[in-house]
């Protein structure tokens, strides 16, 4: 709880003002916002400072492949109803930039903190969560991350008997894997749609037989649990019944399936759903993500999709035709540097859409919606794509850096 | 040629479609119907039988336990040997790739039985594993331009006697053996690491197994204008230092 409240030692203490002063130094140098790097200097001075800062707080870890950085946005909305919250809401989410996020929350009760898919069951470990939010898993990067199902396999075994509440998508077999080594799981018909990496049992190897939004194993009996709370059309249904309307700002289904799931973890903390949702209704962008921004006269709206699950459900949420849609991906160190995947994604779901491919590997694109019988156009530029784009407002789809470079154009 | 039928068959993408391989299926139909050739496409998943009256089969890479499985899965079924036997056209990529050869280690670290349709054998390497562009030069009796291609893999594949080396490579680590040779080739089935995906790269590959289905020795031409873009793209990135 909030009231155990053994104060930092002098060395704690230290660590905190070291590494706001390096973060300091790195904003002033125009080097981002500076957190990972505070954050890995405080570290350094005592390793211990995560556990010690979070101590201090109701932590909340929210991981998933996709949605991670709007759920915990969504959560800490919800959760300020209750008491002051510390988040790391820029998507800072590996151990350094938690710790730099957490230092710079001394008053506050919860902790509503986002943990990059391979550093949960340590941040788990060294925080002792009171909550943790699995929304879902799915490939990404395969150049350089772990299997999607040995992810599963490692929150499985480092989540094995948490005291923490696990709040966990009954619709992701891989999720519902990971959770079933907790003793307390709150299970949410949060959806995916997105199902190529749950084929096959995560528990058996069995061949998944999926008859319409079920799914189980039929040679180990594997199978979906029964949720307590469901996003049903525009709904929240509660475990008591009650269904609350969501009128997100955010668009598309898979944000109202991060609300659902946000407001389920609210109530464990005792925040009711109408009043969760309320507050999840300020919510228009989250770190420039479906930011509508104003570009040589024209709108323009941002969308993130950084993996074939998150292109699908992006897929889902644009304008329909004949809105004039840009994509634009890259694929240097942060994107994965194989561009594969591109293969993974129906890119027939665009055919109407005026289309222009931007960013390092547009020739990927070229291809890809060549052979998906598609019309494009190849720009060089955010501008020459802009200027070509029909009347309307512009679906700007890109990946992880080709969407900085675009937020940076656009002064975003 | 244009009443031609041909069948594509994709083998397990409930297992072996992980890093972007249905993209071969992809461009094979496509350039098809570009040269309107009439051709059907079967995706065959794990619990049902392989169809032995294919023309093309096409095998992708996935994932340590999906490949164990599906190794399993495909010597029970016995289909895709029977249509090998009866002439049909193989491509496999990455973990397909070892599938189809005498054995390979699996996610258990055990020796796995293979196919036995390539004559390879599949050990897994103890270095770095092998991630990253690809240049190499494809055996000359196929008469192909340079193969570009994604590699990411940690298994080293030796070839037998009456396998070929399906490329020379001059930057990459193909079949990780240290003497240059990428995948494998006999005369119906063919081996690779390329992803990328492949043939999205190398359409000419996807041509070669068209024109070895239908028994001809040409195509007529298709707007190869955005593969030849991009393959330039590769090959300067590859060859040029970062």
């Amino acid at each position: 709880m909030a009231g155990n409240t053994e104060p930092l030692s002098s060395r704690a203490r230290l660590a905190v003002t070291a590494g706001k002063a390096a973060a300091a130094v790195s904003r002033a140098a125009g080097r981002g916002s500076g957190s990972v790097i505070g954050g890995k200097v405080a570290l350094r001075l005592d390793p211990d400072l995560l556990r010690r800062l979070a101590q201090h707080l109701d932590v909340i870890l929210v991981s998933a492949t996709n949605g991670k950085t709007t759920t915990t946005r969504l959560i800490a909305e919800a959760l300020r109803a209750a008491g002051p919250v510390v988040s790391n809401a820029l998507g800072a989410n590996m151990p350094a930039g938690i710790t730099s996020a957490l230092a710079g929350g001394s008053d506050a009760r919860f902790g509503v903190i986002e943990v990059d898919e391979k550093y949960l069951a340590g941040v788990a470990r060294d925080t002792t969560p009171k909550a943790i939010a699995l929304l879902n898993l799915s490939r990404d990067q395969l150049d350089r991350a772990a299997e999607t199902r040995m992810l599963a396999e490692k929150w499985r075994e480092g989540l094995a008997g948490t005291k923490a509440v696990v709040i966990a998508n009954a619709d992701d077999p891989l999720i519902v894997w990971a959770a079933s080594s907790s003793p307390n799981v709150v299970w949410v018909a949060a959806g995916q749609e997105w199902k190529d990496d749950a084929w096959s049992c995560p528990s058996c190897g069995g061949v998944m037989q999926r008859p319409g939004d079920d799914w189980f194993c039929a040679q180990c009996g594997f199978r979906r649990p029964s949720p307590g709370w469901a996003l049903r059309d525009d709904h929240v249904l509660d475990p008591h019944g009650s269904a609350w309307p969501i009128h997100l700002q955010l668009p598309g289904r898979a944000n109202k399936a991060n609300a659902t799931t946000s407001a389920a973890v609210a109530a464990t903390f005792g925040v009711p759903p109408g009043v969760a949702l309320q507050r999840m209704y300020q919510v228009q962008a989250v770190a420039g993500r479906y930011d509508v921004v104003s570009f040589q006269g024209r709108d323009l709206r941002l969308l993130l999709a950084k993996n074939p699950a998150g292109w699908l459900e992006t897929f889902s949420l644009i304008d329909p035709p004949p809105t004039p849609v840009i994509l634009s991906v890259n694929a240097r160190g942060a994107d994965g540097t194989d561009t594969s995947w591109l293969w993974d994604v129906d890119y027939t779901r665009l055919a109407g859409h005026p289309i222009c491919v931007l960013g390092d590997r547009r020739l990927d694109l070229a291809v890809r919606l060549e052979v998906a019988g598609l019309t494009f156009r190849v720009c060089e530029t955010l501008d020459e794509a802009v200027q070509y784009a029909p009347p309307g407002r512009i679906e700007v789809i890109a990946n992880y850096t080709a969407f900085q470079d675009l937020r940076r154009r656009v002064g975003n | 040629m244009t009443d031609s039928s041909l069948r594509l068959v994709w083998i397990y993408p409930d297992l072996l479609s992980t890093y972007g391989d249905q993209g071969n299926a992809l461009v094979v139909e496509r350039r098809a119907h570009q040269r309107r050739l009439n051709v059907s496409r079967v995706d065959v998943r794990s619990d049902q039988p392989v169809p032995t009256s294919g023309d093309i089969y096409l095998i992708g890479g996935g994932e340590d336990r999906p490949q164990r499985l599906a190794a399993e899965r495909l010597r029970r079924d016995g289909g895709l040997n029977r249509a090998v036997a009866n002439g049909a056209i193989v491509f496999s990529v990455c973990a397909g790739y070892q599938i189809l050869g005498h054995e390979f280690v699996n996610d258990l670290g055990q020796r796995e039985a293979g196919l036995g349709l390539l004559d390879v054998v599949s050990t897994r390497g103890e270095g770095e594993r092998c991630v990253g562009d690809v240049l190499a030069d494809i055996d000359p009796n196929l008469n192909l331009p340079p193969l570009t291609g994604f590699e990411n893999h940690q298994g080293i594949t030796h070839l037998g006697q009456s396998a070929r080396p399906f490329a020379r490579t001059r930057l990459g680590r193909g079949n990780g053996t240290g003497d240059g040779t990428e995948g494998a080739f006999n005369d119906t089935v063919f081996g690779t690491y390329m992803h990328g995906p492949v043939m999205a790269r190398n359409p000419h590959i996807a041509d070669l197994l068209l024109k070895l289905a239908l028994d001809v020795n040409a195509l007529p031409p298709v707007d190869d204008r955005w593969y030849d873009a991009l393959r330039d793209e590769r090959i300067n990135a590859a060859t040029q230092p970062a």
